[in-house]
């Protein structure tokens, strides 16, 4: 207790110097924080999925469809329990800026395959009814005021014109993991509409997704799908819906490690700025380890005193930049909206928040206080005069 | 008013060397994120810009945005094709190509994750009109067979796409001839092969986007008006160094405004440690404040002496930093594009505005963080001063 209160007198003798440096410190911790949850936001889609999902996509890419009529082969596959489909609609909601995905899906076993979109009964009904409404999540909803029966127009850009659909339910997600950005409306409109545009064929579908029995079975379940449409016009390839999504996030893997990366810059950065504060601390008190020694006290005990003081100020510094990282990260979430599904301070940030304020602390402290258990009694006692 | 010499500002931070490196270091680091950033932005606009040629325009379906996302039937490429003022080549023909551009997921050599590349199916019409693309190995595509070429960066970067090595899709094995180099251009980071077989094998009636050589600039009004009247098109012509600028906009803006945040963010703790170290400067040395001010140097002098000092400082991290900077010159990075959703190979690029713009933010953090230090060691009293003594 004693060593405690001197460890804070000390740390507050040189006050401006102190509150300047763990302004820094609250930065740093802070945006440290930030960072990392921006990297966890680009997860958010890995983290909502579920493993009971595979998803079956056009092996030569995502931009290329698949017939329809595969949903009945998909259906007999052994260990497939449901089939549905959608496709990517790539629309524009008034400007570029709004973007959130849209969705056009087969309602009534889309709906049934993700139970975690939680959608009142009648709102359920009134959009399986209405060939022209849609359902958005709660986020996507309150972001733009919507309220059910509005009109939503959405400018195509894969297909072209301006769709209009009505709001015929707002879900919520059963936690926080779940997806509530998005917007999802009927296929059949869209496929019929497409039909009448191009006078073409428009039985196509972005992905199948399909639900397994057996969490287990997943690879040898999408390896039989797989080798069913082997050697035909559209090859498949099926992967669970984690992997899915993974491929998403792998594809900016350049800027999600340049971030990353930059994380880091920002620790070592107010390293360097402890580091000196606790090198002039040192410098300063010279005279005074040199009388504690001279009385008796070890070494070891100035290099106690020396890492003490250091770790109390990156503690309290970081335990601010934690607090303030939350408040933060919150107002940053409704600015950025549906941008990032999901954007919270995970529990493993914060531990890293307070472990980096620690190494700080403890990196900060090592050279000043190797040198100090080193000074002679006599040259630091000299100082004084 | 006589100014304190500059060799003992210099001399300071030279004698508390360990504090001068640490908060230079400090700074370093954050004018090295900022450079890089700034260096990022820039490099994938000048790698998307360059991508265009000046006198090429550029068709696509109204309101599609990217080329993948556009068609453009057979009947509308043929009107386009006969449209008044697109020049022809040395033989006579002109200077259109009709091209399908899709994506195809590929491994990428070094973990064998996929991401989206582009696959462009063009013609010796579509190299004449793109004359900035060489093949460096190999040879060209025969036209009306599977063979494909690569550009360079996509050649190192993704399985299959070596020279000699074939890629499978659409129930064809497609086999590499030739690499290609566009000179740092987009095209570096596509996979082109014949665009009649492309067609055939995606089983695709309509093309994704044209491209044509204009007889010269001023015919672009006339060829717009042409294209709008004719109510057959639904088409958007662009000048195809607008429409490469234009999609290098997104990512080049989010990363400048991540990055440029992140910088401010950053700069307070460099600036925080400047602070530090020049109020530690100030207070080792108000002795000597003191006996400057009574040899007759001036409040201001001290002042601009301190303010100095700090600027000195923080102009040794901002040229630490941009030296680390422009090492960042020799790496080769690509990420998804995600207004084209596929790959995009880019180097990051040091320009002179870059170079001017780094060192003014450094010096930025060095005013901010020593203005406060320096006029607390001109207000001083000469009295006070000489006694600390």
């Amino acid at each position: 207790m004693f060593i405690l209160k001197l460890l804070l007198k000390n740390a507050f003798r040189h006050r401006l110097r102190t509150l300047l440096t763990m302004v820094g410190l609250i930065v740093a911790i802070c945006a440290f924080g930030l960072l990392r949850t921006i990297v966890d936001a680009w997860y958010a889609g890995v983290e909502g999925t579920s493993s009971t999902r595979l998803v079956t996509r056009n092996a030569i890419s995502l931009t290329f469809p698949l017939p329809l009529n595969y949903a009945d082969r998909l259906r007999n596959v052994e260990g497939v329990t449901g089939v549905s489909w959608s496709n990517w609609f790539g629309g524009i909601y008034i400007t570029e800026r709004n973007f959130f995905p849209q969705f056009a899906i087969e309602p009534a076993s889309y709906l049934a395959m993700y139970p975690e979109y939680v959608l009142q009964d009648e709102e359920k009904k009134a959009f399986l009814l209405d060939r022209q409404g849609a359902v958005v999540g709660r986020k996507l909803a309150n972001q733009y005021g919507w309220k059910i029966g509005d009109q939503i127009p959405i400018r195509g850009t894969i297909y072209p014109g301006t769709w209009t659909f009505t709001l015929r339910g707002i879900w919520d997600g059963v936690d926080v993991k779940t997806d509530e950005s998005q917007l999802l409306f009927h296929w059949q409109y869209l496929a019929e509409t497409v039909r009448k545009l191009r006078r073409s064929n428009a039985d196509f579908v972005g992905v199948y997704i399909v639900s397994i029995n057996e969490p287990n079975n997943a690879p040898l379940i999408s390896e039989r799908v797989d080798a069913l449409f082997k050697n035909s016009l559209a090859e498949t390839l099926t992967e669970t819906e984690k992997a899915f999504q993974l491929g998403f996030v792998s594809m900016s893997e350049a800027i999600l490690v340049a971030i990353n990366a930059v994380s880091f810059v920002i620790v070592i950065i107010i390293m360097a700025v402890m580091a000196n504060t606790m090198m002039m601390t040192a410098r300063e008190r010279l005279a005074e380890y040199a009388t504690l020694k001279a009385l008796g006290f070890s070494p070891g005990f100035v290099v106690k005193l020396l890492f003490g003081e250091s770790l109390v100020i990156a503690l309290i510094g970081g335990g601010l930049g934690l607090l303030v990282t939350l408040p933060i990260a919150a107002t940053f979430a409704k600015a950025v909206g549906t941008l990032f599904p999901q954007f919270r301070v995970s529990g493993t940030t914060m531990a890293l928040q307070m472990l980096a304020s620690l190494i700080v602390g403890i990196v900060a402290a090592a050279w000043p206080a190797w040198k100090m258990s080193r000074i002679s009694i006599v040259n630091g006692l000299r100082q004084v005069a | 008013m006589k100014l304190i010499p500059f060799s003992y500002v210099a001399r300071n931070l030279w004698v508390r060397r360990v504090t001068t490196l640490l908060t230079a270091g400090g700074m370093a680091l954050v004018v090295f994120v900022f450079a890089v950033v700034l260096m990022m932005g820039e490099g994938i606009r000048a790698t998307l810009v360059a991508t265009g040629q000046p006198d090429n325009v550029l068709i696509l379906r109204k309101g599609a945005g990217a080329e993948i996302n556009s068609g453009i039937a057979r009947d509308q490429a043929a009107i386009i094709e006969s449209l008044a003022g697109i020049a022809t080549n040395g033989e006579g023909r002109p200077l259109v190509s009709k091209e399908p551009v899709v994506l195809n997921n590929l491994p990428k050599r070094s973990n064998g994750k996929p991401s989206n590349v582009t696959l462009r199916g063009t013609s010796q019409l579509g190299m004449e009109l793109r004359p900035q693309v060489q093949l460096i190995q190999g040879r060209m595509f025969r036209p009306g067979t599977s063979e494909i070429v690569a550009g360079h960066a996509i050649a190192k970067g993704f399985r299959g796409t070596g020279l000699g090595e074939t890629l499978h899709f659409a129930q064809r094995d497609w086999l590499v001839v030739g690499i290609f180099d566009s000179g740092k251009t987009g095209f570096d980071s596509e996979i082109w092969g014949d665009s009649e077989q492309m067609m055939a094998a995606f089983r695709r009636n309509a093309y994704s986007t044209m491209v044509f050589r204009l007889t010269d600039q001023s015919a672009l009004a006339g060829v717009k008006a042409a294209i709008d009247n004719d109510p057959r098109l639904q088409v958007d012509a662009k000048p195809e160094i607008q429409f490469y600028a234009e999609q290098s906009e997104g990512l080049a803006t989010f990363i400048r405004i991540l990055g440029l945040s992140l910088s401010i963010i950053f700069s307070i703790g460099a600036v925080v440690g400047a602070m530090i170290t020049m109020f530690a400067a100030v207070a080792q040395r108000v002795g000597e404040i003191g006996t400057l001010r009574a040899l007759g140097f001036r409040r201001v002098a001290v002042l601009s002496a301190f303010l100095l000092e700090s600027l000195l400082l923080s102009l040794v991290g901002g040229v630490l930093g941009l030296f680390a900077a422009s090492w960042m010159q020799a790496v080769d990075i690509s990420t998804t594009n995600f207004q084209t959703f596929s790959e995009l190979a880019f180097q990051f690029k040091l320009t002179p505005v870059i170079v001017v713009q780094t060192l003014g933010f450094s010096l930025f953090m060095g005013f901010v963080g020593g203005f406060i230090p320096a006029w607390r060691a001109a207000r001083m009293k000469i009295v006070d001063c000489l006694r600390a003594v």
